[in-house]
């Protein structure tokens, strides 16, 4: 038995998986050209760190941190003190070693602030971070000279030595620092989840009473978790200050903790890439979807509700539901209802969708008239023809995609059974 | 100086106003092994609690090969030696049962909090969760969430989690609790081997297996041990036959427990 295990470093699976991303990170902006996407890719990377370091408390170790803005944000201050410090010659560092001053800032925040988060555990423990969040965020109205009040601190990333000519003013070499950045720590984060810390905080998450009956101090198993977490989100928060080269109040505001909390459970907080996924969707959010509407919010709101009620795992767990059914060769069954789903739940979505871009439409560009451009159609956001097509566009959609959704799950269940069986055969066959 | 394995002078335990455990004294020496019998609610759950730090006693001292344990946090108590396991399954529920076993041995092998090191080369660790897993009978189980398991493989994983970190003391809250007659007769035959040469106490109700069990019974009612013998002599004892034991024989023979 004990020749099961083995270590593998050379695991070819994991060496093609890390190989993947790191050729994403390079070749995305050399696929993604324009100035909006090389902003938006530079963000994402950003966004994956945060979230990443919030699922080491959520995902691995059921901590629901309602604050983990403050790490992130306070990390952003110290960097862009920084960076202005070597700006005006007094702190001989390179600009690109200042997200690990925004590192060692989170870290620093982690120690003194986690001490008391972390005392406790469960809904304790996320009303806790919520007051913290509250009392830093309060902080910054307060102390002008460290948070720049209104108008935030802003600063210039092109400063100190330039190194191979690297100076940081294009906004493609910051996306390349980003891209480093982010590799190493989605490397190192991955490799904490190896360590006999990273399985005993998951000990913790499942049963904290058990963990304490094997040796292991629960509190202390917590806090060191935050604080690691701590010092991802300020690396994440140092980044932020070069990309934007502005922070201002709202870093550590209660937003910012919300949206890490939403897009990590979105990606998905039972595996390790979920967050991934959520970063990447909450960029997209902030950056496309609110450009194209006002009422992205609410749709995001609806979005993280169904989730929440229907696929608790995130997008990651539907991934892996279905890969799974890919490895047993069923995926080919079910693709079909897959198909459909997505066509009623377009029809269904975008009667749904108008509807609500007129009430908006009434409710805030009222003065501009009562036509309403949606989806190349011209609506009267007060005329009944226009209420009763887009609800009656809603309606079918709703309907034909409730008679989809019970195909498709009785489907579903008949794979699962048969893979259950298949699984089965194989056992008795070895 | 005491040279017992584990030693309870006059403990106490109240809840509120009520005294759950009225000063109980037990002295248990290091290889023996002790079935704690009693009727429901007689505090026996309670006794193991206090002696494994759940809580602490309102009065009187534990000590543990000579050392005082009371009012110690059960981290603390596990590092000293004494491992529990509990009444109602309390195992990692969404982690494989390797992963269980590997997690229950980290700190008795050094590992403590270390995050510089990774698990898969940790041979020590991973060879005794291996070993571990054969004792108890579930090596063609390794990789299955301990949440999918059998209620009788949860029960032996339970007691692979307490055996795992090598303590010396071992106390087990109704292992057999909810299984068949014939899956308790395997299952004690498991806890007498892998428990072998360890202090053991066990809280049973079955008592055709705490008379095939135990070196020495603990009878507790009422919160008292009201006897601590040999099961021969408890089972002659007078007190104990009116206060308890007669009827529950008469129910075990008549198959109840």
């Amino acid at each position: 038995m004990a020749s099961v295990y083995k270590f593998k470093p050379y695991n070819v699976g994991r060496w093609i998986i890390w190989s993947l991303f790191a050729l994403v990170l390079v070749c995305a902006p050399l696929v993604f050209t324009s100035n909006l996407s090389v902003t938006m890719l530079a963000q994402m990377g950003i966004a994956v760190i945060a979230c990443l370091s919030y699922n080491m408390l959520l995902g691995q170790g059921g901590m629901l941190s309602f604050g983990h803005a403050v790490y992130t944000g306070l990390g952003s201050y110290m960097a862009i003190h920084a960076l202005n410090a070597v700006s005006a010659g007094k702190l001989n560092i390179p600009v690109s070693a200042l997200p690990l001053v925004g590192g060692l800032a989170g870290m620093g925040f982690a120690v003194l602030l986690g001490w008391v988060t972390t005392r406790k555990a469960g809904t304790p423990f996320a009303m806790i971070t919520m007051g913290v969040a509250e009392l830093v965020f309060a902080m910054s109205l307060m102390f002008s000279e460290f948070f720049g009040g209104e108008a935030g601190v802003s600063g210039n990333r092109v400063a100190g030595q330039a190194f191979m000519g690297i100076n940081y003013g294009p906004q493609i070499q910051v996306y390349y620092l980003i891209a480093a950045y982010t590799f190493v720590c989605v490397a190192l984060m991955y490799a904490f989840t190896q360590t006999p810390l990273g399985r005993i905080l998951n000990a913790v998450r499942d049963n904290p009473e058990r963990v304490e009956f094997i040796g292991y101090n629960t509190q202390r198993v917590r806090y060191t978790a935050f604080i690691i977490a701590g010092f991802f989100a300020g690396i994440a928060g140092g980044l932020g200050a070069l990309n934007f080269e502005i922070v201002t109040a709202e870093v550590v505001g209660a937003g910012r903790s919300g949206a890490y909390l939403l897009f990590t459970f979105l990606g998905g907080a039972t595996f390790f890439f979920g967050p991934i996924i959520g970063a990447i969707l909450m960029v997209i959010a902030f950056v496309l979807l609110s450009e194209l509407t006002k009422a992205w919010l609410l749709y995001l709101g609806l979005v993280f509700l169904f989730m929440v009620m229907y696929a608790p795992g995130g997008v990651a767990s539907l991934i892996m539901m279905n890969l799974r059914l890919a490895k047993f060769g069923k995926l080919r069954q079910i693709w079909t209802s897959y198909l459909a789903l997505g066509l009623t739940a377009l029809v269904m979505l975008a009667g749904a969708g108008a509807m609500i871009e007129m009430v908006y439409h009434l409710q805030l560009n009222a003065a501009l008239g009562d036509q309403v451009r949606y989806m190349g159609v011209m609506l009267n956001a007060k005329g009944i023809d226009s209420w009763f097509g887009c609800a009656f566009v809603m309606l079918t959609g709703l309907g034909l995609f409730e008679l989809c959704r019970r195909q498709y799950l009785s489907e579903w269940g008949d794979i699962q059974t048969e893979i259950e069986k298949e699984i089965k055969r194989r056992e008795t066959a070895v | 100086m005491s040279t017992y394995a584990l030693e309870l002078k006059d403990v106490r335990k109240n809840f509120g106003k009520t005294e759950i455990i009225r000063g109980v004294n037990l002295a248990v020496q290091a290889g023996e092994r002790v079935a704690v019998i009693g009727p429901n609610g007689a505090g026996k759950s309670t006794l193991f609690n206090l002696i494994s730090g759940r809580f602490g006693p309102s009065s009187g001292e534990i000590l543990l090969g000579g050392q005082r344990i009371d009012h110690k946090k059960p981290y603390e108590i596990n590092r000293m030696g004494l491992s529990r396991s509990f009444q109602i399954t309390n195992i990692f529920p969404k982690l494989s049962v390797f992963e269980n076993l590997r997690c229950a041995v980290l700190w008795s092998l050094g590992y403590k909090y270390t995050f510089f090191k990774f698990l898969s080369g940790l041979k020590d660790a991973n060879d005794r969760a291996d070993q571990l897993l054969e004792m108890i009978h579930l090596d063609k189980k390794r990789d299955v969430l301990a949440m999918n398991l059998t209620y009788a493989e949860q029960r032996a994983l339970e007691i692979g989690v307490t055996i795992a970190g090598g303590a010396e003391v071992i106390l087990l809250d109704e292992p057999t609790a909810g299984m068949s007659k014939s899956e308790t007769s395997r299952f004690i035959h498991l806890i007498k081997e892998v428990t072998e040469g360890k202090t053991l106490l066990t809280v049973e109700h079955d008592m055709g297996v705490v008379f095939g069990l135990a070196d020495k019974i603990a009878v507790v009612v009422y919160g008292e041990v009201i006897a601590f013998d040999t099961p021969e002599a408890v089972r002659a004892n007078a007190k104990v036959q009116e206060a308890y034991l007669g009827s529950s024989v008469a129910d075990s023979q008549a198959g109840g427990h």
